[in-house]
Formats: structure tokens, sequence, C-alpha cells
């Protein structure tokens, strides 16, 4: 296992904390992480990420739900016992649709919401019991925390992180 | 400010080759009453033959009933025919009038909700929303004119001699009578007026004042019109629409309407902004603005189509004939506009505007956008005109030519009234908030 130095650099204002990230991005150094007690609106976008994909995911349940929601109702209603709907003995799916819309609504939302979350919880290795990742607990209530990788230019990056107004910088050993 | 001369100039060369269009709806009118009388003399001999050979004389009795029937029956169109032109300026004359009144109830929430993004676009809307007073009273004009100077081409319920053959329609004449639907029309449109001039005024206020009085005015009179407009846009539509179907009702129709007019309105604002800004007038809109426009077309043509499903459903699910014979001409006779409209107003638009990065690029929403004007323009039709003109519709001159007059009238008057002022709401508090506005 190699142990690395990071800086952690504390912030106390999500204003201050986006132009501080700007800063460090145009000096080219890597931002590794950013532990924010709200989501920073851009924050995102001025660190460099990927944009996310969760849409599509999104999208996806959803047309999976869809077709859950028709082929449940098609197997409950018209095959297994088929049921008289609304006076009209159809017996034929297309023909009963609007009675159905309300369920293949209902499970394209359902289907996309859980699985959007299952799915975020997966990406972003959550589980429960898991134990925090967290390096600082005041990052759950008024502190921001930005951590830096440091390659043996500690004294530049202290001084330009003083400069872009944090209130605390820390030099830690993080082990991998 | 200077603004659009070329807007201007736009709206007059638009309104100009609509007025030929009325000479030439005009002379359709006069045409088609010319064409209906020839139809009954041309028609009618021939049945009173066809009638009498295939029954001899034996069943003269019953051959004469026939006939008589046959007449009503060609009577019943030839009123069907007279009903088209009417009812194509009416659709159209409310299409338009819609559009404003739903952009004028989207201003006052925004002001009523203190909107931070939409500001920029204040001005835009409030040249829009000076079309709701000419558009809404020639649609009360047209709707009383079919009572008194047509032949009840609209509304059936203001024909005295169908109310008095009619027991569903007499236990109405206290809510469906000319007195009161006049008297009605006019505090409802009195009501949207007083609140769009008092708005605009105290907007122009706020640009050179000092203090921030006229906008708190404005955000109390926002608030008050939205309590007043729900109830008369309701009321509204039971008299402007529901009421050409004397017999049918639909307690979900003036939300039904709402959605429409809603959607209609704010993909107008979007084209107009697009327009605007394409000219270079609005170069504080950027692509951020034109997002969140795209999103509540999105949003509310999804919004649309949940009322007109809720509608729908229940009417189809209980099966009460007084109810669902609504539903049952649109689907015999209107089968393409009805499903088509559906198509238009929901499938197009969530599948085009449900990607983010879409709803920023101007032609893609322009186009999107043309197309639920389109579907809800068919939305309208469809609930007039089954109940007027019934299988003798068609989608032809005269309801192009209306179309066009009134969009015509519409671009004039909007964008005259966009040069009356600077296109930015200078003095607005939310303003610079709004320039700085970040998806």
């Amino acid at each position: 296992m190699e142990a690395s130095k990071v800086i952690h650099a504390i912030y106390t204002d999500d204003d201050i904390l986006m132009s501080a990230v700007k800063k460090v991005k145009a000096e080219r150094f890597h931002i590794e992480e950013i532990y924010t007690p709200f989501p920073v609106h851009g924050l995102d976008k001025a660190m460099g990420l990927a944009p996310t994909r969760i849409a599509i995911t999104a999208f996806i349940y959803g047309l999976i739900g869809l077709t859950v929601a028709v082929l449940m109702m098609n197997f409950i209603m018209i095959e297994d016992w088929p049921q008289n709907i609304g006076g009209k003995p159809s017996f034929s799916y297309i023909e009963n649709m609007p009675a159905f819309v309300p369920i293949m609504f209902e499970l394209t939302v359902f289907f996309a919401a859980h699985l959007m979350v299952i799915t975020f919880y997966l990406r972003s290795r959550m589980w429960p019991f898991k134990n925090a990742e967290n390096p600082d607990p005041r990052t759950t209530d008024d502190h921001f925390l930005m951590e830096i990788a440091v390659n043996g230019n500690e004294k530049e990056l202290e001084s330009l992180l003083a400069d872009t107004g944090a209130v605390e910088i820390n030099l830690v050993d993080k082990a991998h | 400010m200077i603004l659009g001369a070329l807007g201007v100039g736009y709206g007059f060369m638009t309104s100009h080759k609509s007025f030929e269009e009325v000479e030439h709806l005009l002379a359709e009118e006069s045409h088609h009453g010319g064409e209906h009388s020839e139809n009954t003399t041309h028609v009618a001999p021939s049945h009173d033959a066809h009638a009498v050979d295939s029954h001899d004389d034996s069943h003269s009795n019953t051959a004469h009933a026939e006939i008589d029937q046959h007449k009503k029956h060609i009577e019943h169109v030839q009123h069907q025919i007279a009903n088209r032109p009417w009812s194509a300026l009416y659709v159209a004359a409310f299409f338009f009038m819609m559009i404003a009144l739903g952009v004028l109830a989207f201003y006052a929430i925004q002001i009523a909700s203190q909107a931070g993004w939409s500001p920029v676009l204040f001005r835009v809307m409030e040249g829009i929303t000076a079309y709701m007073l000419p558009g809404a009273l020639i649609v009360l004009a047209i709707a009383v004119a079919s009572g008194t100077i047509g032949h009840y081409n609209i509304f059936i319920w203001m024909d005295p001699e169908v109310v008095a053959h009619d027991k569903l329609i007499e236990g109405k004449t206290g809510w469906l009578n000319l007195g009161g639907f006049v008297i009605r029309g006019l505090i409802f449109i009195g009501g949207w007026y007083a609140y769009r001039h008092f708005s605009r005024k105290f907007s122009i206020a706020q640009d050179t004042a000092e203090d921030k009085s006229n906008f708190k005015k404005s955000f109390r009179i926002s608030a008050a019109f939205l309590v007043f407009f729900i109830y008369t846009e309701s009321m509204m539509s039971w008299d402007w629409i529901m009421s050409v179907d004397p017999h049918w009702f639909s307690t979900l129709f003036g939300w039904y309407v709402f959605a429409s007019m809603f959607v209609s309105g704010i993909t107008v604002i979007a084209l107009i902004t697009i327009y605007l800004k394409s000219k270079n007038y609005l170069v504080f809109v950027n692509e951020n603005h034109l997002h969140d426009v795209a999103k509540f077309m999105f949003a509310f043509s999804i919004f649309w189509t949940y009322l007109w499903f809720s509608q729908f459903m229940l009417i189809w699910y209980s099966n009460i004939p007084e109810e669902v014979t609504y539903f049952v001409t649109r689907f015999q006779d209107y089968k393409l506009p009805f499903l088509g409209m559906v198509v238009m107003n929901f499938v197009f638009p969530i599948l085009m505007l449900m990607n983010a990065d879409y709803k920023r690029i101007p032609w893609f929403v322009v186009m999107a956008g043309l197309v639920i004007l389109f579907g809800h323009y068919i939305d309208i039709f469809n609930m007039i005109m089954p109940a007027t003109v019934g299988d003798r519709w068609f989608i032809g001159i005269p309801e192009i030519s209306s179309v066009l007059l009134f969009a015509g009238l519409f671009i004039f008057v909007v964008f005259t009234a966009l040069t009356k002022a600077p296109l930015l709401v200078k003095g607005y508090p939310f303003r610079k908030e709004s320039e700085e506005f970040h998806y």
C-alpha cells in the first residue's frame, strides 16, 4: 500500500469555493474530490467532471417499466383471467388500453425512480453499514472541503489555496 | 426603444396579406351560401324520384314520410355546411385569443412567484398579452353575431325554437341565455384587461422608478388576478366552448382548456423570443432562458395530455350515453384530427423535448413549437367542429384563411405592442438575477 499526501482545504462559503475551484483548475492542479454539505450548483462543470449519464439510464428504466406494465396487465387481465372491463367485454388489450394507462404510467415512474436511485448508490459505491468516506465531519454541517493531490509541490499549493480564501489548509497522509 | 421596425414591417406584411384573405373568406362564405342552396334543389328532386320509384304508388304514405325525413336531413346538412365558415372563424379567433390569455396567466404566475429566471422575457410576454383584449372581444363578437346575425350557427341554445323543444336545454336557460352570455363575457374580459392594463403600467413605471413600490403593486394584483382568472377561465370555457354541445358536460373542461391555452402561450413566447433574438433585439436572452421556456413547453404538453386523458378515460369507462356521445362523434367522424392531435401534442413533444441539449437549440425548439401550436389548433378544432358541422368537416379554405387572418392580426398587434416599450425591464428587482440566470 502506497501512502500519498493530499491537501485538505476548507472553505465556509459555496461562492468562495466555486471561485477557488476555478482558480485551482486554471493552475492545472488535480482536484481529487470535494465534500459539501449540500449540492453546489455548477460545481461539477467547474471541476470538469464528465456529464452525468443518469438521464439515459432513467429513460431506459422507464421503458423497462412500461414494458413490464404492458406484459403484466396483458397477462393478468386478458390472458390468465379475461375480465370484462368497463362493461366492454372485448378481451383485447388494445381496446381496453385506456383502462391500463394509469398502471403503465405508474410503473414507468416507479421503475425509473427506484432503479435510478439504486444505480446512483451502486455508482457512488454506497451500501448499508458502509463507513463514511468523508474526511471531516464538519462538511456535513457548514464547511466545504477540497481535496487536492500533492506531488512535492505543497508550498506552491498552500499559498495558492490561501489566496483563494481557504480558512484552513491541512496536509494529510492518505492511505490508498 | 427603436426595436423592430422590421418586426412591425413583418406584422404589416402578414396582416396585409390577411386582409385580402378576409375578402376571400367573405367571398367563400357567400359562395357557400350559393352552393348549399343549389345543393338542396339539386338533391331533393332526385330523391323524390327515387323514393317514388322504389315504393311505387302502393306505399305512398311511407314514401312521403321518407321524403320528409330526407328533407329534414338535407336541411340539417345545409345548416352544418352554413355553420362551417362561422365555426372556422370562431376556432381561429379563439385559438389566438387563448394564446394571449395563456401568456397573461403565465406572466401573472411569474410575477406572483417572483421568479428569477424570466424577467428578461417580460416585455415579450407583455407584447403578446396586448392581443388579449381585441382577441377576446372578437371571440365574443363572433359568438354573439352567430346567434343574432347568423342562424345560430355556433351555439344552438341561442335559438329559442330549439330551446322550446328541448327539455334539457330548457332546464339550463338560467345559465345559457344570450343576455347572461354577453354580461359574463364582458365581466371576464373586463377583469382580464384590467389586470393586463395595470400590470403593464406598473411594469413600465418600474423602469424609471426609484423604489420598488410598482413592483409590489404588480405583485399584489398578480396574485389577485390569478384567483380571478382560474374561476373566470373555467366559466369562459363552459360558455365559449362547452356550450356548443349544450347537452354534454365535463367537470374537467375548464382545466383542460387551460392546459391547452397555457402550453400554446408558452410556445408562442418561445417562438417570438427566438425570432427577436435572431434579429439581435434580445442580446440579454441566452440559451439558458430558452431551455427553461422549452422545459415549460415539455411539462405542459404532458400536463395537457394528463387532463385530456383523465377526461377521456372516465367517460370511456363509465360509458354513460349522454356523456359518451361526445367521444363517439370524435372517434367516428374525426378520427384523424382527434388521434393526430394526441400524437402532435404528446408523443411528439415528449420525444423531441426530452433531451436537455435539444431544448437549447433554437431551430429545434421552433420546429417542436410549430407542431405543438398546430396540435393545439386541432384541439380547439375538435372542441368546436363536431358540435357545429358534424361530419362535414375539412381543413380547407375557410379554416386556413381564418387562421391567416387572425395570425396576421395577432402578429400585427403583438409586434406593435413590442415597439412601444424597451425590451428589457430595467427597474425590475430580479432583472440582474434573470440576466445571469444559469441552468
